[in-house]
């Protein structure tokens, strides 16, 4: 296991506690995705992973070390941060953002050099955002900007890679295209951990899924167990159907809708 | 108005183009400065010819060597030397480092604070400079006495924020602008005190020139004083550069790359508040040169900190080096800094925020 949380448990300050005695863990190559309604803690989790918060109870190792007792840049050569996109002011040049990914690999009073631009390239040439290497990064569509920002988090050579969301904002295609990037990360030897909204998405590139719901873990375990009927109409309060469909060769889940569909059925 | 405002769009776009060109470019960043040097040397009221200015400052490093290769043979008289290297020398140097000093400052403030809006007094510095001044010009103080006590109150001012900052808990940037306002606030009201019951006829008028800014009575012993921690902490700057990039980005981000964004921010703001200290105590409070500079070195390098931070450095000398020319040579009476740097920074920046929607920044 290069990653166990146990008993996690984090409450802003005085605040409301957001969650508790969250438990899993993270093997070599796996992708866990969590699950679960808007606002329930999703990103906090993940933040915390990350060390920008630091847990109220319970503990993260990462490859058998409190993550409490390391510092920032010990973790940063080991975890990327994928944020969900928000907006930046100064309109740096997308390899010059892909480029920061270097931080943690660098001596405190040293700019990057010829190697460290070489890394961002191959990293830019990884999730195929070449052609776009010289524009600003406020500049580029959503799916681009999330692709800059997995390059980044690549660029830090992470073994464990989360991603908050990363497949929101983005169109149909963008969407799949992160996923199968995801495939090749885990390929290379990359653990991943993503949150998502799309319960089809864990079937696509899952080993693990998480469900959260009320503040903890209501299910975790392989993808088929997890996202079943029962779990997703308990976790989004609609009805889901989940069928094999052949054409894809997958377990495929979709929504049901109160009232008539618009569509007429082809006959 | 539309054709209007497209028209200057069109301008400027081929300005910054012209700017960006790279022979152009280069010309900016390493030329001026060195001509810009010798030229103000030669402008001012007394008159000293060009060549007497230039053999004057060649000769001490000239004839340092045997006499008998090369010797320059003084052909000016010692006015003319007293001219150039008692008041002109000085003064030029002097604005070399307060320009420098004030560009860096407020371009690493700007990423500090990921706002392009940001100048180096946005945490009160010279608010609070400038009522040390003006309490020690109330008090009949020294030269010395004044720039001391607006070195002293700046940095307290600044403190005061920083600590201000400190007692809430979210957000910390955004706090920190805003304990800068308070601060600054209350500064200024105790300047505005310090001039109410100043003497009208003595004090008064000397506290509001030193308000305004002037490096007219700048000496080698001031700048003895100021370019030690100001070239120190300038070169701090410079070397952590590079990372200023991954706070503009933004601070989770920052520290999710290893970052320790509170050391950082601290490290920035006691460097960039030592440099303006500096500046402010002995040229008084100039503002827009942090603000401005900054701008046009994005036009030139782009937002990269690795390049805009040597090249805001270069840029703030020789923009200060023109404010300056023009402060002593237009009218017969100096014109203080700060009234020329506003005349001439506001159309700019009003130029700058046009520009903005063409997508630089």
């Amino acid at each position: 296991m290069i990653l166990e949380v146990e008993n996690a448990g984090f409450s802003y300050s005085g605040g409301r506690q957001i969650f508790s005695d969250i438990t899993f863990s993270l093997a070599d190559r796996e992708v866990l995705c969590i699950l679960g309604p808007n606002g329930i803690g999703k990103s906090t989790l993940i933040r915390c992973v990350a060390n920008l918060y630091t847990l109220c109870s319970g503990s993260i190792r990462l490859f058998g070390e409190d993550l409490s007792g390391m510092k920032h840049i010990e973790i940063a050569k080991k975890i990327g941060y994928v944020p969900q996109a928000h907006e930046i002011v100064f309109p740096f040049s997308v390899r010059d953002f892909v480029l920061m990914g270097r931080a943690p690999h660098l001596p405190a009073f040293s700019s990057p050099g010829n190697r460290d631009y070489a890394k961002a390239d191959e990293k830019i040439e990884l999730v195929g955002i070449r052609k776009i290497a010289n524009k600003p990064v406020n500049e580029i569509s959503g799916g681009e900007y999330q692709l800059a920002m997995i390059a980044r988090a690549l660029t830090q050579e992470p073994a464990i890679l989360l991603l908050d969301e990363p497949t929101s904002h983005l169109d149909f295609g963008n969407q799949i295209r992160i996923l199968e990037i995801i495939d090749q990360l885990t390929d290379s030897g990359i653990a991943v951990i993503m949150s998502s909204h799309f319960p089809d998405h864990a079937f696509l590139s899952s080993d693990n899924v998480a469900i959260m719901q009320h503040g903890s873990f209501m299910a975790y375990g392989r993808a088929e167990e997890v996202v079943t009927e029962e779990n997703l109409k308990r976790t989004y309060g609609v009805d889901v159907s989940i069928t094999y469909s052949r054409d894809v060769d997958r377990y495929v889940c979709v929504p049901h809708k109160s009232g008539l569909c618009r569509c007429k059925p082809m006959r | 108005m539309d054709w209007i405002s497209g028209r200057i769009r069109m301008i400027s776009v081929k300005i910054i183009s012209f700017l960006r060109f790279p022979p152009v470019r280069t010309f900016l960043i390493f030329g001026v400065l060195p001509i810009l040097f010798v030229v103000s040397l030669f402008l001012g009221r007394y008159d000293v010819s060009p060549s007497h200015v230039i053999q004057l400052l060649a000769a001490p490093v000239i004839n340092l060597m045997p006499a008998n290769i090369i010797h320059i043979n003084p052909s000016w008289t010692p006015t003319e030397e007293n001219v150039i290297y008692q008041i002109r020398l000085p003064r030029v140097i002097a604005s070399i480092l307060v320009g420098a000093g004030l560009a860096i400052a407020g371009a690493a403030y700007q990423g500090l604070f990921k706002n392009p809006l940001v100048s180096p007094d946005i945490l009160g510095v010279s608010s609070g400079a400038g009522f040390g001044a003006a309490l020690a010009i109330l008090l009949g103080l020294g030269s010395f006495i004044i720039q001391m006590s607006a070195f002293c109150f700046g940095i307290l001012a600044v403190a005061i924020t920083y600590l201000l900052s400190r007692s809430y808990r979210t957000t910390p940037t955004l706090i920190l602008v805003l304990s800068g306002i308070i601060v600054a606030a209350f500064f200024s009201a105790l300047t505005s005190f310090t001039k109410l019951v100043a003497d009208p006829y003595e004090k008064l008028p000397a506290i509001t020139f030193w308000l305004m800014g002037s490096l007219a009575s700048v000496r080698y012993s001031d700048i003895l004083m100021i370019a030690p921690p100001l070239l120190i902490a300038s070169a701090v700057l410079i070397l952590i550069r590079w990372r200023i990039n991954l706070l503009a980005v933004g601070d989770d981000e920052a520290r999710a790359l290893g970052i320790d964004t509170k050391r950082m921010s601290q490290f920035i703001i006691l460097c960039s508040t030592l440099i303006t200290a500096c500046a402010v105590c002995i040229a008084g409070i100039i503002g827009w040169v942090g603000l401005i500079v900054p701008h046009l070195g994005r036009m030139l390098v782009g937002p990269d900190y690795k390049k805009l931070l040597p090249v805001a450095f270069v840029l703030g000398a020789s923009y200060m080096l023109i404010i300056d020319d023009i402060a002593r040579n237009l009218t017969s009476a100096e014109i203080p800094l700060g009234i020329l740097t506003a005349i001439i920074g506001a159309p700019f920046f009003a130029y700058l925020l046009n520009r903005r929607s063409v997508g630089w920044t």
